[in-house]
């Protein structure tokens, strides 16, 4: 059995359709870029899923932490006027 | 109106809003600088925390805090499942220059690829458990990881394409769609692409059943012939009756295993029956039959003592598939070398330009 190192790791992002973003698939190991790239195609879009692919080095993703949650959701949380629904309108005004 | 959703566009904040005193202070973890990193390990203190969790409904992601046997559990199940994918080309692969027609080669060659590409998924989402591809390519070819037992079965007739596609397949269908449940993310997530393309794999076999089924004698007898020797392995994919299955409680306390063995072959039998009845051949069971008491079919005994030997490399073709793997594994080393220091080389190019 070869000593090889594993191929890097890379995370594939597929726009499914033409006017809709790039969407998280999935993770392949590829030795480069283009050759990602190909292997995505293969792994990701036998049967149409996809228009085009980013395929993006996973090293190179920052994540947040489930230990940051609170901290990073909770403030949405209490801001409930960011909503429309949030403001009574008086039924006589229209088109707002 | 719920501002849940808000969440979701909120996944590029790197700090807090200043102004939110009242969060308690949770000791910011520093980031993992990669989406695959190692989870945060779980105390004994909070195995209840993450049990409720799983009750509840919330599906687990790779860096959230896991009890050590969950993971080790998932590591093995998805591994597993992962070389059964693999191991499952080669019976397929065996066919492929000898389908009868260019159209069945073609299809064939389609549904292999499938399971390249099934076994592909479910590595990487193994992966995302803090294992690397190489531990686990590793294990296999040593032959401490296993696989389905199915695919130590010899493929002897065309008959047995139809067969693995319609009962292993079927089988595998009847295992995996209660998996898109399943509790952790990453599995769950795989198990949905998996079985979208499988149902293609099952309507294939059947249909080359069918073609024998309605041909010449001797092609009837050939499907009738895989279906002899497919049936009862098919059912003891389902694995062990589930008075002496191992890990079934604990498994589905944590919901990566949602129905019982035992639950998952009867409704296999129960649905198989009558498509074995369409294609005018006969269930290699002389017990067989309908309960009208239970609404189910009763099935005759299933010889474990088979089972166990296959489990154990005493099957047909133990040997010849985990040789015929290490031999791939062996074969290929030079294309990984090869890529990799192409790669290199293109990047120390591009450095300079």
């Amino acid at each position: 059995m070869s000593a090889v190192r594993d191929w890097p790791l890379w995370e594939v992002f597929i726009r499914s359709q033409h006017g809709v973003a790039h969407k998280h698939v999935g993770s392949l190991h590829a030795a480069s870029a283009e050759a990602a790239l190909c292997a995505a195609r293969d792994v990701y879009t036998r049967r149409h899923e996809g228009v085009s692919i980013w395929v993006v080095p996973s090293a190179a993703i920052t994540a947040s932490s489930p230990g940051e949650r609170e901290p990073l959701f909770e403030p949405a949380n209490n801001k409930v006027y960011r909503h429309p629904g949030f403001f009574q309108v008086p039924p006589e005004v229209k088109n707002l | 109106m719920s501002v849940a959703f808000l969440a979701q566009f909120c996944t590029t904040i790197r700090k807090p809003p200043q102004a939110v005193p009242a969060v308690p202070a949770v000791p910011a973890v520093p980031a993992v600088p990669c989406y695959h990193g190692l989870m945060e390990s779980a105390s004994a203190a909070s195995d209840a925390a993450f049990q409720a969790r799983i009750e509840a409904g919330v599906k687990i992601e790779p860096k959230d805090a896991m009890p050590e046997a969950y993971r080790k559990t998932l590591i093995r199940q998805i591994s597993q499942h992962a070389h059964s994918e693999i191991v499952g080309q080669l019976p397929e692969g065996n066919w492929i220059s000898r389908a009868p027609t260019l159209q069945r080669k073609a299809i064939l060659l389609a549904k292999v690829q499938d399971e390249a590409g099934h076994g592909l998924y479910l590595y990487c989402a193994a992966e995302t458990l803090g294992v690397s591809r190489d531990q686990l390519i590793a294990e296999l070819l040593s032959g401490k990881a296993k696989y389905s037992s199915i695919f130590n079965y010899p493929t002897l007739t065309w008959a047995d394409i139809g067969a693995i596609g319609w009962l292993v397949d079927g089988a595998a269908i009847m295992n995996q769609i209660p998996l898109c449940r399943c509790s952790y993310g990453p599995y769950a997530r795989a198990m949905v692409r998996i079985c979208k393309e499988e149902s293609f794999h099952q309507r294939q076999g059947f249909d080359i059943l069918l073609a024998l089924s309605r041909g010449s004698a001797a092609q009837k007898a050939m499907a009738q012939d895989a279906l002899n020797r497919w049936w009862w392995p098919s059912l003891m994919m389902f694995g062990p009756p589930d008075e002496q299955s191992a890990h079934s409680a604990q498994s589905m306390a944590w919901k990566i295993k949602l129905i019982s063995n035992d639950g998952l072959r009867q409704k296999f039998v129960d649905q198989t029956v009558p498509q074995a009845e369409y294609l005018g051949l006969r269930v290699p069971d002389p017990a067989l039959k309908w309960n009208p008491e239970r609404g189910h079919y009763d099935i005759g005994p299933i010889a474990w003592e088979e089972f166990n030997a296959v489990i154990r490399g005493q099957g047909p073709c133990n040997h010849e598939r985990l040789a015929a793997r290490r031999q791939a594994h062996e074969d290929g080393a030079w294309v990984r070398e090869a890529a990799l220091a192409y790669a290199a080389k293109h990047q120390k190019q591009d450095a300079v330009a």
